[in-house]
Order: C-alpha cells, then sequence, then structure tokens
C-alpha cells in the first residue's frame, strides 16, 4: 500500500496543478526568443494579468509558416502554450494554423488547469494576430472572420490598458 | 539533488524536541480536560502548565490566553467578538491595508453586518503611520488592528505606538503576531496591545492551533458556543497534544530567539545583497525594520509563479505575490499597497528562512537564482 501511494506523489514535485507534458514543456520550451525581419508579429495580454504573449512568424510565398519563435511574459502555463503553439503551427499553412483552437492547445499539452484556460486562448490569439500582422504588412486581403477576431482582441486591449493607466495612478 | 527549503514563513517543520514533548497526550495522556477523573485532571494541568508557558512568553497572565485551532480562528474571533461585545459604544473599525486575508475578509463581513471599517494606507517600505491611526479614529471607534509584522514583507509596525494612541483613545487594539512571535520579542505590555494573535505552526510547532491573547476585561463575545472550554470563550474539545507541542515551541524559540536572530538577520543581508547584484532587481519592504527571516524582493521582467517553480525544479521553495500562482489570479495587494506596478508585482520572490537554514544553502541560491532569472528573461518580450 505505502509504494503505491508513494509512486502517486512522484513526478509531481511542482504541483499537481500541471500534467507532466505541461512541466516538461516548460522546463524545455521550444522556439524561444525573438526572429528579426519577422513577417508578422502578434503581441497579446496584459501586464496587469501577468501574462504577456509575442509571437513571431515567418511565411514563405506559399503562405506556409516556416519558422515561429515566442517571446513571452507568464506563467508555467503561458510559457508552455507558447511553446505549443509555436510546435503546432510550424509547417503549416496560415489557412490551416488558424484551424487550431485552443482546445487543440489544452490537448496538446495533457490538459490545463481550469483557471489556467486563458492562457491556451492567449497562444491563439498570438497567432491570430501575428497573421493579421503579416497580411497588413503585405497588403493582402484579411477575411472578415479575422477582421473580427482582431478587433474584438483590440478593444479588450484598450480596456485593459485604460485599467492599467488607472491603477498605476492610483 | 539538494532540497532547500525557504519557505518558513508559510510553515514550519516541527522541531524534534517539540514531536518528543507530544508524545505522550496522544495515546498515553489522552483524557479530555473537562473530565473530573484523573485521565481528565493530567490532561488539564498539562493544559494549564502550556498555558503558564506562552504567557511568560508574552508577558501576560494564563487566563488571559484562549486556544484557538488556527490563526485565521483566532483574528476572526479578534475581529468578531470585539464587534459584537460592543456594538453599543460603537460600530467602526480600522484595520491596515496590509493585513493578512483573514483580517481582511472578516472586516469585509462584518462591513455586511453593518460596521463600518477604515483601511489605512502604507507607505513605500510597508510602515502603518501611527498618526493616521490618530486621524482615523472616531468617536464610534471600537477596535484598531494592524499586524506586528508583514508575513509578505516582513516589515515591523510601530505597534508600541499605535498601541499607545488607541489606549489614549479607549479604543481596543489587537496585533496579528503569527509571523513574528518567536523571532522577535513580544510583550504584550511594552506593545500596549489588548489583544494578540499567535500561530504555532510558523514557529516549529504543529498546525491545528493557536492562540488569542485577550486582555482581562476586555469585551468580548465567543464565535462558537459549545461546552464552555477556554474559560467559554472557545468551546470545543481541547487538543492538548497540539498545545503541549506550541508551549515546548515557544519555550525553544524564547531560549534560543537572540542567537537565532543574530545568525538569521546575518543570513538573510547576506542573501539580499546577492540578490540586488542581479540586474533590475529591487527589495520590497523596510531594509531594516523586517522580520530577520524574511526577503523579498521583485525582477520586473519576469514573472513569480515560473520562476518558483524553476527554483523548484532546482529543489528550492520559495513563495510569490504574482497573481498567476492565487486563486484570484490577481497580484499581492500588499505589494500593490507599497506602490508597486502589477508587473512588479508579479515578479516578486519571498524568501523565508529558519532554524535549519544552513549558510552553504545560501550559496547554492545565489548560484542557480542569476541562472534563472536569465533564461526566463531570454524568453521574456521586456528586456
Amino acid at each position: 500500500m505505502k509504494k503505491v501511494a508513494n509512486k502517486k506523489l512522484v513526478g509531481k514535485t511542482c504541483g499537481s496543478l500541471y500534467t507532466e507534458k505541461v512541466m516538461e514543456t516548460f522546463k524545455n520550451p521550444h522556439n524561444y526568443g525573438k526572429i528579426e525581419n519577422a513577417d508578422g508579429i502578434g503581441k497579446v495580454g496584459n501586464i496587469v494579468c501577468g501574462d504577456v504573449m509575442w509571437l513571431y512568424i515567418k511565411v514563405d510565398k506559399n503562405e506556409v509558416i516556416k519558422d515561429v519563435k515566442f517571446e513571452t511574459f507568464g506563467c508555467v502555463a503561458a510559457i508552455s502554450t507558447s511553446s505549443i503553439i509555436t510546435d503546432l503551427v510550424k509547417g503549416k499553412t496560415i489557412k490551416e494554423a488558424l484551424k487550431i483552437t485552443k482546445d487543440d492547445v489544452i490537448k496538446s499539452l495533457g490538459g490545463l488547469p481550469k483557471i489556467k484556460y486563458h492562457c491556451s486562448v492567449l497562444a491563439v490569439d498570438a497567432l491570430v494576430e501575428a497573421v493579421y500582422d503579416y497580411y497588413s504588412k503585405t497588403g493582402k486581403e484579411i477575411s472578415a472572420d479575422l477582421l473580427k477576431k482582431h478587433d474584438a482582441l483590440k478593444k479588450s486591449k484598450d480596456i485593459i490598458e485604460e485599467r492599467y493607466e488607472k491603477a498605476v495612478e492610483k | 539533488m539538494q532540497k532547500i527549503y525557504f519557505d518558513y514563513a508559510s510553515t514550519t517543520p516541527i522541531d524534534n524536541r517539540v514531536v518528543k514533548a507530544m508524545m505522550p497526550y496522544f495515546s498515553e495522556n489522552f483524557g479530555n480536560t473537562m473530565s473530573l477523573h484523573t485521565f481528565g485532571q493530567e490532561a488539564k494541568f498539562v493544559l494549564d502548565q502550556s498555558r503558564q508557558t506562552l504567557a511568560d512568553l508574552i508577558n501576560s497572565e494564563p487566563n488571559e490566553i484562549i486556544f484557538t485551532g488556527s490563526a485565521t480562528e483566532s483574528n476572526n474571533l479578534a475581529l468578531k467578538g470585539i464587534s459584537f461585545a460592543n456594538k453599543s459604544r460603537g460600530n467602526h473599525i480600522i484595520i491596515s491595508s496590509i493585513e493578512h486575508p483573514c483580517i481582511i475578509e472578516s472586516a469585509k463581513w462584518l462591513e455586511s453586518q453593518g460596521f463600518e471599517v477604515t483601511k489605512l494606507p502604507v507607505d513605500k517600505y510597508g510602515f502603518v503611520n501611527p498618526e493616521d491611526v490618530k486621524n482615523a479614529i472616531t468617536d464610534k471607534t471600537i477596535l484598531v488592528s494592524v499586524m506586528h509584522a508583514s508575513n509578505e514583507i516582513g516589515t515591523i509596525e510601530p505597534i508600541a505606538e499605535i498601541g499607545k494612541i488607541c489606549h489614549e483613545k479607549g479604543v481596543y487594539f489587537h496585533t496579528d503576531a503569527s509571523q513574528s512571535l518567536g523571532k522577535i520579542p513580544v510583550d504584550v505590555e511594552k506593545m500596549n496591545v489588548d489583544l494578540l494573535t499567535a500561530s504555532s505552526h510558523k514557529m516549529y510547532g504543529p498546525k491545528g492551533v493557536a492562540l488569542l491573547y485577550v486582555r482581562n476585561g476586555v469585551k468580548i463575545n465567543p464565535i462558537l458556543h459549545g461546552g464552555g472550554q477556554e474559560n467559554g470563550m472557545r468551546s470545543s474539545t481541547v487538543n492538548v497534544p497540539a498545545i503541549v507541542g506550541f508551549a515546548k515551541a515557544a519555550e525553544i524559540c524564547s531560549v534560543e530567539m537572540k542567537k537565532e536572530g543574530a545568525r538569521l538577520t546575518k543570513l538573510r543581508d547576506r542573501l539580499i545583497k546577492g540578490i540586488l547584484k542581479i540586474k533590475g532587481s529591487r527589495l520590497n519592504g523596510s531594509p531594516k525594520t523586517r522580520l530577520p527571516n524574511n526577503i523579498n524582493v521583485s525582477f520586473p521582467r519576469i514573472e513569480g509563479e515560473s520562476l518558483i517553480i524553476r527554483l523548484d525544479m532546482e529543489g528550492i521553495a520559495c513563495s510569490t505575490g504574482s497573481a498567476c500562482s492565487s486563486i484570484k489570479l490577481e497580484p499581492s495587494y500588499v505589494l500593490l499597497a507599497l506602490g508597486l506596478k502589477p508587473e512588479e508585482a508579479h515578479g516578486s520572490l519571498r524568501i523565508s528562512l529558519g532554524r535549519y537554514t544552513k549558510e552553504k544553502e545560501i550559496d547554492y541560491f545565489l548560484k542557480v537564482l542569476p541562472k534563472i532569472v536569465t533564461k526566463l528573461e531570454e524568453m521574456s518580450p521586456f528586456k
């Protein structure tokens, strides 16, 4: 009996909050850093909540994401979802990449605590913004769906930034 | 891998001498203190002895000590018990904005019951200004509660001065000494307090036991009603082994306090000096008037939970005021009250040392921390 109990504790040293896959990803995240001359940069999150994610993409002429990197200020979940989204989108066309949902991110990490779901949303949003930035820079047509997502993100960002100004003023 | 515990402000291991003192009271002398027979009277005897030990430590009378189940319970009893017993005198209570959640939440609940609460600000080091207390007291004020030392930033408040003001104004004064008892001198007379909370598991005693000192003559209502234990102030079968452990732990602390305090202060200051060499880091709380075992620093470009988990992977246990590590996903209100920006609060690290902290652990920590900070900064968009 004692053996079983001990076994359960192994690998949970960093809190039973996160799955082993999350911990592993956090320990050795892929593709972090900056891409100089990136084709698109997605900047999401806000410092008030403590998560800021920047996603850089390099896109070839066939709209394939050839390279992707992240820079993230955030918790274990934010860094793990950042790393996972880079793995998920690398080598995919933009069209395919935009189909990735927060659930795909969560699934790839073997699950996330509910309180950290927003980190998976952040990763997906970062991609949306990076693609939007790429399309804007190249003057390509932006689909109605992408535009809608971008506008919603911008709106919530403005609200939070206003809140931040107020918080700092205090 | 080394395992280093730098979270003594969260809880402490029970000292072996304490465990030994507690052992007979689990299955040999297990009596109920309310029983008339020998089993019961033996339990009652050791309860009285323990009460005397703790009374001596804080310079009170034994009958002024109520044993409770936790510091949270003691603080709830202090705020609610005083408020309801003194309703006829007024409905106003004053607390500081950096109190432990069990004070803040109790005060909030009292607001819902018709009481008025004033939360005093603190300065950039976390000090409450006694003048602010003076100005906040009205003819409706019945209680002021200001913690002795902060659990997060270690700042030691000017309790004696605040207590003097309260007594001049005829207002009860409570202090939460959960973090300070056993580490720095606590004397209810010198500190001018009417009520004081202390906790066993912060001072190498068992969890599940704490005390509330209530000065003789202070009007207070119980919140637990029943068999009338603890002079009617806290009904519940008395947890004798835990109380014996609490008293033993207190006794050890009082004997070793001076030497241990000097040792920890030296280690603390070495650690602070070492950490502040890291670019962008800052110390939170007062550099001088702080608990000998507390260090609180911020790294503005990185987030606290990530830092804590990376440290944990290296075998080091610390704590943070970051939002991501809290249930509410809000950064520490204590750090915000000092005037820190949210990003500085997110990047905060609390290190608390204790009885088993060794010099070489400090060396190891100072070797590991800069590497982790650099690694996380590499991942951060803020350079």
